[in-house]
């Protein structure tokens, strides 16, 4: 299989939606690339379960169509999809060996006993786990549960593509680097299509090649890392990715300036005037955010955070608050402050979404 | 698997047959005594409700239901109340014995009650609380209490330590903590438990009836003397017992939620 | 039960549950064991009897322990052939009922009111039941052609007390098992399915090891219900005919209150209490066993 395309699926639970607050997943279009890790990413209740299920079908989704390279398989029954998934917590059978669990799903395919050993063995050594291969499942710690959790997805030879949901929740923290670096091992030695549901913009940024940020049923945004970072499509994105998320102030915007609050600041691109009773917002993150000793928007400082490897300072321009980075030279600061912004990162959002502007 | 249809087929015959012994009991007590001699009818051709009448006009049958009413209303409120600082002090605390007697509680959920009738008749009868709703409550206080213990020291459980610590902080005096913050708390559990403890009382009938003669004679040793002068008033025995399974209906159909969302959180 | 505070005060907490305790429990034992191993000769005028009550009660050859040995027989019989119908019936009716909707708590409700009928007037239904000429039960079953009447033949009457306790308990087991059902997490039966897993495997690789804790719980139970049984026979059956639905409770009570031959209902007393003393033991032992192996 290549692809997985999403052709229009939307969700209401409950059946017949009346209006758009009833969807938990609002119509989607999407081409999931074979071969590609993908994250889905966003806050609890945003649909990215919902999602997921539909893909492997735990899930019927109540509109759209669900194509498997171009074979429609929206109502195909879970057992028939060939694909895989890893849950939040290990799904493991008590009763059986480690081994026994890794060749279940190829015993009830009734492969023969000498393909299935094969394999098993195969898996085992990818994931490590060919020290406990005869030791009951039950009593291994939660990582190794996971692992095999993973294998017995990866075990049938036909799998392509693997589903999981928010797999480390359950992982000593410790650990969830160790595992996080050998979901990426088993990607690349594979060549699978992956899909990770996550909360963690951590476990996304490094796991995925694409992340898909979603939010209240809808996906906000679908880019690669560095999109998400540089330029957030949608203030949701912006809030949310990024530690302290970007700055976002309420504005007045025309031609190459906006006013914030009576202060001026330049902006890379020629931007129209947006329409009458439209919020506008400008959009900075902290790290292009400095505090300056020259000249720069004045503006209080709240408090300061020392962050180790960065130093954050909490300030007010006029009515708003936001984040700004201290450059490391600067050593004391006082109550008082100026900030600059760089304008190359500097983001005007119409209504949430980021509007482009002319080249200045 | 629960899907399809054979499933619920199963249930629904499943639950026909449980019903159907009830249901004949209701279908007698609607008929008179000659209407049933007379031969078998699948449901009442002519319903009269006589027999109820007769037992809500006869003030001995009054009199007993309001008995064991009475019992079981005293036992579970002692149960309940008793085990709460027991169930709290297992589930929180560990001290010297406690394995040992959270084992003998259990043993006095499972003590045959046969055992116990006749110490318990030579026993009350010394005390003086033979023939008296005290005592018939106080002697279901042999499984009751134990029964009280175990259920609640689980809810106990599903109630974070960390609360008690916050509320210690907090300045609370333990009284006050555990009257006016942890039992909110576990009102679920004490609701569960006041049923149990009202079930089991309710149903218990050895001990009932040999620790009463007259005054705190139960319902159910009512129901012995539905003789009439043709033989067994069966109708009225019908009726009788149709009358005591009412308050059973009745409470399980005001804690049906309860229990349903129970079992949803696995706490059952 | 590990990290907590050792503290003595906590029998402060359990003085009243201790108070009661000694009340219901230890007094009256201690009344039966004196009554255990002392003879009365009429009114007050007591002696003692060191082991002899015992002697003769657990010695088949003696009148009395003929008549206990029959009777824990028959009533080991009757707990066993209820819990081998009572647990997989329940299962079986458990795995049928939904995990949500509307059904379930019609069902929990419908399913608990056999449980909340006074015992005797479990008995009395049954009595009314299986009369020929009264009842539904009795008269299919010898409209059918059947050889069925309880009140003269053992055969019958012993059905008729398994059957009895069947309907009467069996929900029970439901109850428990569909709580324990209900704990597995949606993610093992979704597995289960990607893994291609029939229904068969499902049940005997999920379900049932998850149901072990909740099973050693309703057999307990049962197996204590049963062995303690006294109210529906005896209303349906008064123990006949004859001694074919004598159980222990039935004998015991007859011998203590109708006999009043208090030092052999005594001895009875102490051997049946710790029967069931030893199977509660037993019991908890696997108990504490199962939660071992599971939090390792």
């Amino acid at each position: 299989m290549a692809r997985i395309t999403l052709d229009g699926i939307a969700h209401a639970y409950g059946g017949k939606p009346r209006s758009e607050q009833d969807y938990a997943l609002k119509p989607l279009h999407h081409v999931w690339e074979q071969g590609m890790a993908y994250a889905l990413l966003g806050p609890s209740g945003c649909g990215k379960t919902t999602l997921l299920n539909i893909i492997s079908g735990l899930v019927i989704p109540s509109e759209g169509r669900l194509l498997f390279d171009d074979i429609d398989v929206t109502r195909l029954p879970t057992k028939e999809r060939n694909i895989a998934q890893v849950f939040q917590f290990p799904v493991i059978y008590d009763t059986m060996t480690v081994a026994e669990n890794l060749a279940f799903p190829l015993k009830n395919r009734r492969l023969p006993r000498a393909a299935i050993e094969r394999r098993v063995t195969e898996i085992a050594a990818m994931l490590d786990l060919t020290g406990v291969l005869n030791r009951r499942a039950r009593g291994l710690t939660a990582d190794a549960k996971q692992k095999i959790s993973l294998g017995r997805g990866l075990v049938r030879s036909d799998v392509s593509a693997v589903l999981f949901d928010e797999p480390l929740t359950v992982i000593d923290p410790a650990l969830k680097w160790e595992l996080r670096s050998k979901l990426k091992a088993v990607h690349r030695a594979l060549d699978l299509l992956m899909i990770y549901v996550t909360h963690d913009q951590i476990e996304a940024l490094t796991f995925a090649d694409k992340v898909v940020v979603m939010n209240d049923g809808k996906a906000v945004q679908i880019g690669t890392p560095d999109d998400l970072f540089e330029r957030p499509e949608h203030t949701f994105v912006g809030y949310f990715i990024g530690s302290p998320g970007m700055n976002l102030m309420a504005a007045k915007v025309s031609g190459s300036r906006a006013l914030v609050d009576g202060v001026e600041l330049q902006l890379s691109a020629v931007y129209p005037d947006p329409p009458k009773g439209q919020r506008v917002q400008i959009g900075v993150r902290p790290d292009y955010t400095e505090l300056s000793s020259m000249a720069g928007a004045p503006v209080q400082v709240r408090r300061v955070a020392d962050l180790g490897r960065k130093r954050l300072a909490y300030v007010t321009l006029g009515g708003q608050q936001i984040v700004a980075t201290i450059p490391p030279e600067m050593s004391s600061i006082g109550d008082q402050a100026k900030v600059v912004f760089d304008p190359a990162h500097t983001h005007v959002y119409v209504d949430d979404i980021r509007v482009t502007g002319a080249a200045a | 698997m629960r899907q399809g249809v054979l499933p619920k087929i199963i249930l629904a015959a499943y639950l026909v047959l449980l019903m159907l012994p009830i249901y004949w009991l209701i279908n007698l007590s609607l008929r008179t005594n000659s209407d049933i001699m007379s031969g078998m009818a699948l449901w009442p051709h002519n319903p009269t409700l006589e027999k109820y009448v007769h037992i809500f006009k006869d003030p001995t049958w009054v009199h007993a239901f309001g008995v064991s009413l009475t019992y079981v209303a005293i036992n579970t409120i002692i149960s309940v109340t008793v085990a709460l600082p027991a169930a709290y002090a297992f589930n929180r605390y560990a001290f010297i014995g406690d394995k040992h007697l959270f084992f003998w509680l259990l043993t006095n959920l499972m003590a045959p009650t046969a055992v116990f009738a006749m110490p318990f008749f030579n026993l009350y009868y010394a005390v003086g609380l033979f023939d008296t709703v005290w005592g018939v409550a106080l002697a279901h206080c042999l499984f009751n209490i134990p029964l009280a213990v175990w259920i609640l020291e689980g809810f106990v459980g599903g109630v974070p330590r960390e609360i008690d610590e916050t509320a210690a902080i907090d300045g609370y005096s333990f009284p006050r903590f555990f009257v006016r913050i942890f039992l909110p708390l576990i009102a679920n559990g004490i609701g569960v438990t006041a049923f149990f403890c009202f079930m089991f009382s309710w149903v218990e009938q050895l001990l009932a009836t040999t620790l009463t003669a007259t005054n705190a004679l139960p319902f159910a040793a009512v129901m012995t003397r539905a003789y009439s002068v043709s033989g067994m008033d069966w109708s009225l025995l019908a009726a009788a017992g149709v009358l005591t399974m009412v308050p059973g209906a009745v409470v399980i159909w005001f804690v049906r939620n309860h229990i349903a969302k129970g079992f949803a959180l696995g706490r059952v | 039960m590990t990290g907590k505070p050792i503290n003595n005060r906590a029998w402060l907490f359990v003085l009243p549950v201790l108070a009661f305790v000694l009340f219901s429990s230890i007094i009256p034992v201690m009344t039966v064991v004196n009554y255990s191993i002392q003879d009365t000769m009429g009114a007050n005028n007591f002696f003692w009897n060191g082991d002899g009550w015992f002697r003769d009660l657990l010695n088949p050859s003696t009148a009395i322990g003929a008549r206990f040995d029959d009777a824990l027989f028959r009533t080991l019989a009757f707990s066993l052939v209820c819990l081998m119908i009572e647990v997989p019936l329940g299962i079986a009716i458990a795995l049928c009922i939904p995990r949500r909707g509307w059904l379930v708590g019609l069902t929990l409700v419908v399913m608990a009111l056999p449980m909340l009928i006074p015992w005797n007037v479990v008995g009395t239904i049954w009595q009314i039941f299986t009369r020929a000429d009264i009842g539904l039960f009795g008269a299919a079953l010898t409209g059918l052609g059947l050889h069925y009447n309880v009140t003269q033949d053992p055969i019958s009457a012993w059905i008729t007390i398994v059957v009895i306790d069947v309907w009467h308990w069996t929900p029970l087991v439901i109850l428990l098992s569909y709580a324990g059902l209900r704990a597995i997490p949606d993610a093992f039966y979704q597995a289960a399915q990607i893994d291609g897993a029939s229904r068969w495997a499902i049940f005997f690789n999920i379900e049932l090891p998850k149901l072990q804790k909740v099973l050693v719980i309703a057999v307990l139970l049962r197996f204590m219900q049963t062995f303690m049984i006294y109210t529906e026979p005896f209303v349906v059956t008064g123990g006949g005919p004859g001694s074919a639905t004598t159980f222990l409770s039935i004998d015991l009570v007859k011998i203590a209150l109708g006999q009043v031959d208090l030092g052999n209902a005594a001895a009875m007393s102490l051997v049946y209490y710790l029967i069931t003393l030893t199977v509660c033991w037993i019991f908890f032992t696997i108990m504490t066993q199962l939660e071992r192996r599971r939090d390792a």
